[in-house]
């Protein structure tokens, strides 16, 4: 503050207050909508302060689309990506920034084009994938004949066959590699001294062992950025696990359970739609991905938006 | 301990070569000091030395056995480095012991080892802070104590002390010259700084745009340098350089002033060579006008404290004479200055090569000259 | 390029291998096999593809469909975008003077962020429900007027509405450290200089944020193209009669839906070329502007 602006402040405080008003409106409907009754909740005009149903309709809500299993695959896929993410970008940028080989720059765009072809433009062929994984190997053997010599050399039929649906594999898997997890860490190695290497290399350190002793424990605020971000997105993941679980007792994540909760025909049968279980579902939904923004807010912070680029 | 032996080395990147035709040869114990400005490629040097950059022609040997190949861990050497490297996440005892750790030596040894490698270098309260809480010369200590615990056969310095403050330099100077005598291993060290050279040096190496100007003792460099480069790099304050040509039938030189400086040479120099005459400024003093060799014009009086630094010009040329007197000098006054005939310096003006000259200078009765 | 490395190894080939593996599997080759669907078309009886060149294309192109589709889409990416970094920014800057109770209008800003596309749009869905929501109110003013799933232009606001909602936080955590990012100094030299808060808001401010503000836009119209599943899927499932049907929901519709791969490979091609022309603008031209504060 470098003058006195009364006048400045009061119009801040107003937009500020404005703007979070229409942020925070459809959060609060849905509250209000969750702590209804059916009819309370269906009923013109809308309420808008709460009722007491709460936790009735969560109850409700939980029971009616089986949230407990599906808390739990939901918690093991983003614990597992968050995870495999974190591990892989870390050895691949270790890989790309210490290490001086031939084809460097051309892995690393190989990894930043990635970055291009998000999940929504290859669905189709990726499922496809998923049905077979090992489908890749099997065609690349097919045509540069492999398959063909194994036969004839053993009469044994190459049919290689890795069904990742409806796994918690399939669910995790495909999201692990990550070209922006990559790059953060990248740039943070790049602000390593490389004096530190090279205290390390005449200690005797090898590459593991640095990577081990020196790296991992620098990077820790890296990793907690990292980690928050990812376990969003992970919680967050919606069109894949739609398509690659059919099994929804087993494997289904909660997300992709408000799917069904659309109160329309298909749910109600012609009947009243079940607004406030389907708000309770919400709310239920959103809230630890929430939690995890606000208490690490300053680490996924961090996340997005690196410094020192 | 181990004697390091350097043939015909050189370095390219790609297409430019920073340095070759590097011979030198490190007795052991010795402690020998690469003396050189920026990027005349002593720490290229130190480090092909140390195994973290590649050579790219010639051999290094250490203790007998060729190096070239060898990572720098199956070198035997430690280095302490410019900026200290110390790993900022270990403490003090950690960092110390890291090497030991590595070489999976077993828990107890390794920190007794460390407790006596901390408490030699006066570390031993600190052995549980990190890097981050300690002052930089407290963090320079952990960096030698690092390297002294591996006790290695050779030592390396890339210009520790450039970082720490003036007071500091001379106090680390004093500790590491007194590890080096208490544990007489060979060690190498670099730095742009030439008192540093003198002070610590058993023998200076002098670098200039990769290649190698002068080899010897302190002494040795200081009274006879061996070319323009190191005359006017080695001394403080520096060598004063008169230009002027060679006349053989006067036996001197003519200055371009029109003073003439006799000079007895001892090598062959052709007539009207373009010649520089190096005189220290100690080795010159004021007198009368017109009773000295030549006389020159009062520019500015430094106060040295234990002497004054007298810039003059002569003419358009800067000659500096050092004096104990306290001469009431004005900006612009005329005098005349002597100089010692025996402690000139020659160099011809093309090669910047010494030309030898009968000057003589008794090599037992070198003064120490500290600044 | 750092001076100082270990020489290369078999242990960088194996750290380099998971990833790369990961990609091989499932990116490179699904991208190869949308381009081979969409140059290809699928026997009926089954016998592999046979080879038809640019027809899938053809037909994608003279689809009058496909073109609703592609109208929706840019429809929604530019109006979205406008909506969100607007709000974005008028909230970074007025948050940016620090006033009582910042921290809390931030970490409220922010957490939007945290909101799966889904539960954004089934939360919207209810608010803008004809029979339930705040649009009740309306209806009971003027009946039937409200009704998204008759009025194509209701939904397409719906959807819109829904996605600016969902992109705020991320454009406003951007403007923000890119706000606090300049230096104390040049805002004490524009007071100075006799530039009150208002004026230095426009001089100093929105200039210094220009880099900021050119990578947001394209991350933002990138971002509209992909993420928008969520969002329609649960608010509006493409409808009504095809209104809100993004480019992203058509491909899956075609193809998980209709069976049509090779015209939702084809589909999916021409959506990858946009994607990727889009980030290619963003690193190539914008991202080197960014870093001049």
């Amino acid at each position: 503050m470098i003058e006195r602006t009364p006048i400045l402040n009061l119009a801040t405080h107003v937009i500020l207050i404005f703007g979070l008003v229409i942020i925070l409106v459809p959060i609060w409907l849905a509250f209000v909508a969750a702590t209804q009754t059916l009819q309370a909740v269906n009923s013109a005009p809308v309420e808008l302060w709460p009722g007491d149903q709460l936790w009735v309709n969560l109850q409700q809500a939980w029971a009616q689309s089986d949230f407990g299993p599906k808390f739990v695959n939901t918690l093991i896929v983003a614990i597992g990506v968050v995870v495999g993410k974190i591990t892989l970008a870390c050895i691949t940028a270790f890989a790309l920034v210490f290490f001086n080989f031939r084809g460097r720059v051309l892995i690393f765009w190989m990894i930043f084009i990635t970055l291009m072809l998000p999940l929504e433009v290859r669905i189709v062929p990726t499922y496809a994938v998923a049905a077979n994984a090992l489908t890749p190997f099997q065609t690349i053997m097919d045509w540069t004949g492999i398959s063909w010599l194994i036969t004839a050399l053993s009469g044994v039929e190459v049919a290689l066959e890795w069904n990742l649906l409806n796994s918690y594999t399939g669910l995790i898997l495909p999201l692990v590699a990550t070209a922006t997890g990559t790059f953060l860490y990248r740039q943070f190695f790049l602000t390593i001294p490389d004096e530190l290497v090279e205290a390390a290399r005449m200690d005797g350190a090898g590459p593991l062992r640095f990577l081990w002793d020196v790296l991992i424990p620098l990077s820790k605020t890296n990793i907690a950025a990292l980690a928050t971000i990812m376990f969003v997105y992970a919680w967050n993941q919606y069109l894949w696990p739609l398509l690659v679980i059919t099994d929804r007792a087993s494997y289904g994540m909660v997300v992709v359970q408000l799917s069904d909760l659309v109160p329309d025909q298909l749910t109600t049968g012609g009947g009243t739609p079940t607004w406030h279980l389907a708000m309770a579902a919400t709310l239920v939904v959103m809230l630890p991905p929430i939690a995890i923004v606000i208490l690490m807010q300053r680490w996924f912070v961090r996340g997005l938006i690196n410094p020192d680029k | 301990m181990a004697e390091i032996i350097i043939r015909n080395a050189g370095k390219t990147y790609g297409k430019t070569t920073i340095m070759q035709g590097i011979d030198l040869h490190i007795h052991n114990g010795e402690f020998v000091v690469i003396l050189g400005p920026s990027g005349c490629g002593k720490s290229s040097l130190l480090r092909m030395i140390a195994g973290l950059e590649d050579i790219s022609t010639g051999e290094i040997e250490i203790a007998g056995t060729v190096v070239n190949g060898l990572e720098p861990r199956e070198r035997g050497c430690a280095m302490v480095f410019q900026n200290y490297a110390l790993y900022p996440h270990m403490t003090v005892a950690e960092n110390i012991g890291y090497a030991l750790k590595v070489a999976r030596v077993p828990k107890a040894e390794r920190l007794a080892r460390v407790a006596a490698t901390a408490s030699s270098v006066g570390l031993g309260d600190f052995l549980d802070r990190r890097p981050g809480q300690l002052s930089g010369g407290q963090r320079q200590r952990v960096a030698m104590a690092r390297a002294i615990i591996r006790e290695p056969k050779v030592f390396l310095f890339d210009e520790p002390l450039s970082n720490l403050d003036a007071k500091l330099r001379v106090q680390m100077r004093h500790e590491i010259r007194r590890i080096h005598n208490q544990i007489k291993a060979t060690s190498v060290f670099v730095t742009h700084d030439q008192h540093e050279g003198m002070t610590l040096a058993d023998r200076l190496v002098v670098m200039n745009k990769g290649t190698i100007e002068q080899i010897g003792t302190p002494a040795e460099i200081y009274d006879h340098p061996a070319s323009l480069y190191v005359a006017g790099f080695i001394g403080s304050p520096a060598m004063n350089m008169l230009p002027g040509t060679y006349r053989s039938n006067r036996r001197g030189v003519l200055l371009e002033s029109g003073a003439f400086v006799p000079v007895a040479l001892t090598s062959e120099l052709g007539d009207a060579a373009l010649v520089q005459v190096g005189v220290r400024p100690e080795h010159a003093e004021l007198v009368l006008p017109g009773t000295g060799t030549f006389d020159a014009r009062v520019d500015v009086v430094e106060e040295l404290g234990p002497a004054r630094l007298c810039n003059l010009m002569l003419e358009d040329i800067p000659v500096s004479v050092l004096t104990d007197g306290r001469p009431d000098l004005r900006s612009g006054t005329v005098v005349g200055v002597r100089l010692d005939l025996d402690r000139l310096h020659l160099y011809d003006a093309t090669s910047g090569r010494r030309v030898q000259t009968g000057a003589h200078v008794p090599l037992q009765a070198m003064a120490a000259q500290t600044i | 390029m750092r001076r100082a490395y270990f020489k290369f190894s078999w242990i960088a080939a194996a750290l380099l291998a998971p990833q790369l593996l990961i990609i091989f599997v499932f990116f490179y080759w699904p991208s190869a096999q949308a381009l081979y669907w969409a140059f290809t078309l699928e026997q009926p009886w089954g016998g592999g593809n046979t080879w038809v060149g640019f027809d899938n294309f053809r037909k994608v192109l003279s689809d009058p469909y496909y073109w609703g589709s592609v109208r929706v889409s840019v429809i929604y990416a530019l109006a979205t975008t406008v909506l969100a970094m607007t709000m974005a920014l008028t909230l970074a800057i007025f948050v940016d003077r620090q006033l009582v109770g910042y921290k809390a209008y931030r970490v409220a800003i922010i957490w939007p962020y945290a909101v799966a596309a889904p539960a954004v749009g089934l939360a919207f869905q209810f608010v803008f429900n004809p029979g339930a929501g705040i649009f009740s109110y309306i209806n009971s003013i003027a009946p039937g007027w409200w009704d998204l799933s008759k009025y194509p232009w209701q939904a397409v606001t719906a959807i819109v509405v829904a996605g600016a909602w969902k992109q705020v936080a991320y454009s406003f955590i951007f403007f923000l450290a890119a706000l606090q990012s300049i230096p104390r100094s040049l805002t004490e030299a524009a007071a100075m200089d006799g530039a009150r808060p208002l004026r230095r808001m426009i001089d100093l401010q929105l200039p210094l944020l220009t880099p900021t503000f050119f990578f947001l836009l394209v991350i933002n119209i990138t971002d509209s193209f992909t993420d928008s599943f969520g969002i329609v899927d649960t608010l509006t499932g493409g409808g009504p009669f095809r209104a809100t049907d993004l480019m992203v929901y058509k491909i899956y519709a075609d193809g998980f839906r209709g069976f049509d791969y090779s015209g939702a490979a084809a589909q999916s091609i021409i959506l990858m070329l946009l994607v990727m022309a889009l980030t290619f603008v963003q690193f190539r031209y914008i991202e080197r502007r960014v870093h001049y504060t």
